[in-house]
């Protein structure tokens, strides 16, 4: 009686905040566990009593979402942008096949504003501003995690309060059991495209205080897919070419502890060959452009509690990258186009947080970064920018209520070898966030955060020759966010958990910065030209059953709903037009199932239409795609360790969809993967 | 029971956000109703719009004067079953007997169509081809590659098509990245930029002679030469664009008689259209170190090469067009018809101005509106 008395009270819970009534699907499972809570009891049955503890996502003022363990091993990506695409508010931008250019735009801002940090210490790009996702492969990563907004922690580096979302990877953390020494992991990919993917992770325990990891990769794939395109009277099926890529990744790195603090540094290494296949136009099916990437980095950080109330962390890094672009097509004097750029970056970080009393912390983080830029272009001037950012920033932890402030200070200090420089800027932006759990013993809590922040125009935006504009303010970006988060789990019952997340926002973005014409056809200029409106609904649900013994299903569902409008000018025919590649529309639902041995997952991505210029009609309309992937495999165990075998189809209903125009994704693909674990 | 309830109702939700794909159908034309002209001796014209590079959006227009009806995107109407339709960049188009040529610049091919109904008749393939001019049943098309991968070939060619075999005949090496064309006498004058290589910029006109179709001179102009059209008196107006910093863009006459430059204008002609004694101009100087572009509409009087006071556009509404591209005169109306192609990513217009500079209409376009071909 009493069990069915709470499930009640938690109903009128809902409805109190009706604003949300999207999450009222999920109450029939709520009551629905609590029937068979009684039949559960009498089955004593010895099996590992996972506790689903409150998750980070339920607490967090700043929406966040976590893919981690589990669901990164087996969600049928291969990289870090094929992930990606299961989070709500997310656009991804991929040129196709496993080469092609995958860059992210959280909840329309723009690509340039979303930072993406490696353990902490963010990947920069001074050059075009956007990581390519496709780079980072998931083997040897634990989590991979989104904040709109920023992490509400107050012992990061300056660059965490700097954008307005963040993406922080997180390589896996040695774990050894007794009196493990060394752990090996070989893993093998193979599939469509001609994919080949060996790679091998290797962790050694050194001491007590001391580990070290390699982690290696190698990728082969001739990139060969069938596409297709139809307006219902002509109809060509083709093979993409050009597709090919040569990767090659080596990470090393070393985990230590000292007395009241540990330390981690690591080095990284990748190297990739290349086609770039381009537009298929009409009468155009074949390229031979190519591209090469050598990036390479070594960071490292310290963490120390220095007394119980002051902490320290210092970050560093230190960066070169390497990207060559040749272009048979385009004959100079001097042979085929054949670019070189040349990027380094040296950054330190030093952060202190200071606990003035149990409920009061403040923080102070100074971070300086040093970038060059060198390419063989005509007329470049050879930009080198000193940014200098410093946060003061302050939180205060009660029972029920959590706020966060912050301000932060940009200083960016450009200088040019050449021509003229775009000179220095200064700027202030504050952040506030809150968490507020309304009532004591439900986990169900209000949030809301706003945050006022700008991206710099990158060295592309005002240097690059014919294109760029050294007169280029940074882009402005507000934004305002209110949101409701619930949580519970459930012992000894069928229903494990259920955690729901579901936010309204409002976005700004003011001087966007955006390429107009110069001269002629093929000559722009960047600009700051333009204002974007974004209203936006985010629902994420996560829950986990088992509905038989010994099988248990994991689901995450999202809804995301997003009018990005242009309301640059009323004299405009486009004002109030939906921006470009953004949907109205887009979810995606994942399931994940174990039962003892057997694995098998499900993952679903919808997005609805879009228009791929700026103005809304039929010539630049793109219909809704949507994606089923699924997965099986099995974990045989060994004497020492074990093979872990996964099989996956994507895309298994074989549409064919373009993200950009003209740069069709593949259909139905395959992969096998093989897994060593000792 | 329970469980399958909670499931339905994740499918239920699943389906109501799946508004499902609609069947692929040819993109559909429209229409804008304008002034009609029934005694206009011109039946219509033709307009390409470039689309934006790899957008796979050049288009084609059609306006009917006679009836005042302005058809917007009929080739994948007239011709679904073109694999992707017209193509990537139409950068000239050209009416010649009783067929329309359009130049398709990055998807490599010259479309042949039926003037009268817009059909499909062949296709030419050249790589990079870029303008259109004819005489005497061929067409002469320039192309910016003219050997396709070899890193030591940098010049480009004009093609000599025979318009009854619709074939390639035979081909001339020009200069670097050749442009516009003009043909006067048994003479073809090709404007050469080698715009690939800034600042080692062409800086001459080809000179063809076609019946052996042998380059036999170069006559020495200025860097980065675009536009080149002929008078009626024997002179060639050709375009200098200059090298977009320090050097500006500017105009030449050269007397074909002598191949010498017999006159400068300091005008930044981004193109000009000559009819009977009249050059039409306009002017889109953009200037990388004072940041901005300078737009302005000109007249030279060809007869006695004198930039004239008057304009042909007289009620000050120019100033509503934000980048002029195209432009074009009408030969019995001397209506002037000029075309703006506003942020380049967004649908451009196309005005028509009276023989005393006053607006009589505009309709929307589509993508970058560039070239005009008339019909008779």
């Amino acid at each position: 009686m009493t069990q069915k008395h709470s499930a009640y009270a938690g109903k009128m819970q809902f409805f109190l905040f009706s604003s949300i009534l999207w999450t009222g699907f999920l109450l029939p499972l709520n009551t629905w566990a609590q029937n068979d809570s009684t039949k559960k009891a009498t089955q004593l049955k010895e099996v590992q009593i996972r506790e689903y503890r409150l998750t980070e996502q339920s607490k967090s003022p700043t929406p966040l979402q976590i893919l981690s363990g589990e669901d990164l091993k087996r969600i049928n990506s291969l990289s870090v942008a094929d992930a990606i695409r299961y989070f709500s508010g997310v656009q991804l931008k991929d040129y196709g096949g496993i080469g092609g250019l995958k860059t992210v735009n959280v909840r329309s801002l723009g690509t340039n504003h979303t930072a993406v940090f490696l353990d902490g210490i963010q990947i920069g790009n001074a050059q075009n501003g956007q990581v390519d996702l496709g780079k980072f492969s998931l083997s040897n990563l634990e989590e991979i995690a989104l904040y709109s907004g920023q992490k509400p922690e107050l012992l990061i580096p300056a660059k965490g309060y700097a954008s307005a979302s963040s993406i922080y990877l997180k390589t896996k953390e040695p774990d050894f059991e007794g009196n493990q020494r060394q752990q090996v992991e070989l893993g093998l990919k193979s599939g469509s495209f001609g994919l080949i993917n060996p790679s091998l992770i290797y962790r050694h325990k050194i001491n007590e205080n001391l580990i070290a990891s390699i982690n290696t990769e190698y990728i082969h794939a001739d990139g060969k897919y069938k596409f297709r395109y139809t307006n219902g009277v002509f109809d060509t099926t083709a093979v993409r070419n050009n597709g090919d890529v040569e990767r090659f990744r080596l990470q090393a790195a070393l985990f230590g502890k000292f007395r009241n603090g540990k330390w981690h540094a690591q080095a990284y290494s990748f190297l990739s060959d290349r086609g770039l296949p381009g537009a298929i136009v009409a009468n155009r099916f074949d390229f031979t452009q190519r591209i090469w990437d050598r990036d390479f980095f070594i960071q490292g950080s310290v963490e120390k509690n220095l007394s119980d109330k002051f902490s320290i962390i210092v970050n560093g890094k230190c960066a070169y990258v390497y990207q060559r672009y040749l272009d048979p097509d385009y004959v100079t004097t001097t042979g085929f186009l054949d670019n070189r750029f040349k990027e380094q970056e040296a950054y330190l970080s030093v952060s202190g947080k200071y606990k003035i009393s149990s409920v009061w912390e403040v923080a102070y983080a100074s971070d300086y970064t040093f970038q060059t830029l060198d390419a063989n272009i005509y007329r470049f001037p050879y930009p080198s920018r000193n940014t200098f950012l410093n946060v003061l920033s302050s939180s205060l932890t009660l029972e029920q209520l959590t706020i966060q402030a912050n301000v932060l200070s940009t200083t960016v200090i450009d200088h040019v070898k050449l021509y003229s420089s775009a000179g220095n800027k200064q700027v202030f932006s504050p952040t506030v966030m809150l968490s507020w759990k309304f009532l004591k013993d439900r986990d169900i809590r209000v949030r809301a955060f706003y945050k006022d922040i700008f991206r710099m125009p990158t060295f592309n935006d005002l240097y690059y020759t014919f294109i760029g504009n050294t007169l280029l303010k940074p882009e402005y970006t507000k934004q305002y966010d209110v949101g409701i988060t619930y949580f519970k789990n459930f012992k000894n019952q069928q229903l494990k958990f259920i955690d729901i997340q579901s936010d309204v926002y409002f976005n700004r973005v003011k001087d966007k910065i955006v390429a107009q014409p110069g001269a002629n056809l093929y000559r722009w200029i960047m600009y700051n030209i333009g204002l974007v409106d974004i209203h936006g609904l985010e629902i994420n649900a996560k829950t986990a059953f088992e509905p038989f013994t010994n099988l248990l299903v994991n689901v995450g569902l999202n809804y995301t709903y997003q009018k990005a409008v242009d309301v640059t000018s009323k004299q405009e025919e486009n004002y109030q037009d939906q921006i470009p590649y953004i949907p109205e529309n887009s979810g995606s639902f994942l399931a994940r199932m174990d039962c003892q041995n057997w694995h098998a997952n499900y993952g679903f991505i919808y997005t609805g239409f879009r228009y791929n210029q700026k103005a809304n009609n039929i010539y630049n309309y793109m219909e809704p795609w949507y994606t089923h992937d699924a997965a099986i495999g099995y974990e045989f165990k060994l004497k020492k360790g074990s093979i872990n075998i996964n099989c996956e189809v994507n895309n298994l209903l074989n549409q064919y969809y373009d993200l950009i125009p003209n740069f069709p994704m593949p259909g139905r693909n395959y992969r096998l993967t093989l897994n060593y674990k000792l | 029971m329970r469980p399958l309830k909670s499931k339905i109702y994740i499918l239920v939700l699943l389906l109501a956000i799946c508004a499902c794909r609609k069947d692929p159908q040819p993109l559909p034309s429209e229409i804008s109703k304008v002034e009609p002209e029934p005694t206009s001796a011109i039946k219509g014209f033709y307009l390409v719009n470039e689309g934006n590079m790899n957008m796979n959006k050049a288009s084609l227009d059609y306006m009917d004067l006679v009836n005042g009806i302005y058809t917007r995107n009929l080739y994948n109407e007239v011709n679904p079953d073109v694999t992707k339709g017209l193509g990537d960049v139409g950068n000239d188009i050209g009416c010649y007997g009783s067929k329309l040529y359009v130049v398709v610049n990055v998807s490599n091919k010259v479309e042949v169509l039926n003037v009268k109904t817009g059909k499909k008749i062949g296709q030419i393939n050249i790589t990079n081809c870029r303008y259109i001019t004819f005489n005497n049943g061929k067409a002469y098309v320039s192309a910016y590659l003219g050997k396709v991968g070899d890193p030591k070939a940098p010049n480009g060619i004009v093609a000599e098509i025979d318009t009854a075999a619709l074939s390639i005949n035979r081909n001339v090496e020009v200069g670097r990245q050749p442009e516009e064309m003009a043909i006067i006498g048994s003479k073809l004058y090709v404007a050469n930029s080698g715009g690939y290589s800034p600042p080692n910029y062409e800086h001459t006109v080809s000179v063809i002679d076609l019946p052996s179709l042998k380059e036999i001179k170069r006559i020495e102009v200025a860097i980065n030469l675009h536009r080149i059209k002929a008078d009626r008196y024997g002179d060639l107006y050709v375009t200098s664009r200059g090298d977009y910093y320090t050097i500006p863009s500017k105009l030449f006459v050269i007397d074909t008689q002598t191949d010498q430059i017999k006159k400068v204008f300091n005008i930044a002609a981004g193109n000009l259209v000559i009819d009977d004694d009249y050059a039409y101009i306009y002017s889109t100087e953009w200037n990388y170190i004072a940041g901005k572009n300078n737009i302005s509409y000109n007249m030279i009087n060809i007869k006695d090469e004198t930039i004239m006071d008057r304009k042909f556009i007289t009620d000050g509404t120019e100033k509503n067009i934000k980048i002029p591209y195209g432009i074009a005169v009408n030969p019995t109306s001397k209506d002037v018809y000029v075309t703006d192609a506003k942020d380049y990513v967004t649908p451009g217009k196309l005005h028509c101005y009276s023989p005393e500079g006053r607006l009589k209409w505009s309709v929307t376009t589509g993508d970058i509106p560039a070239h005009i071909a008339f019909i008779n």
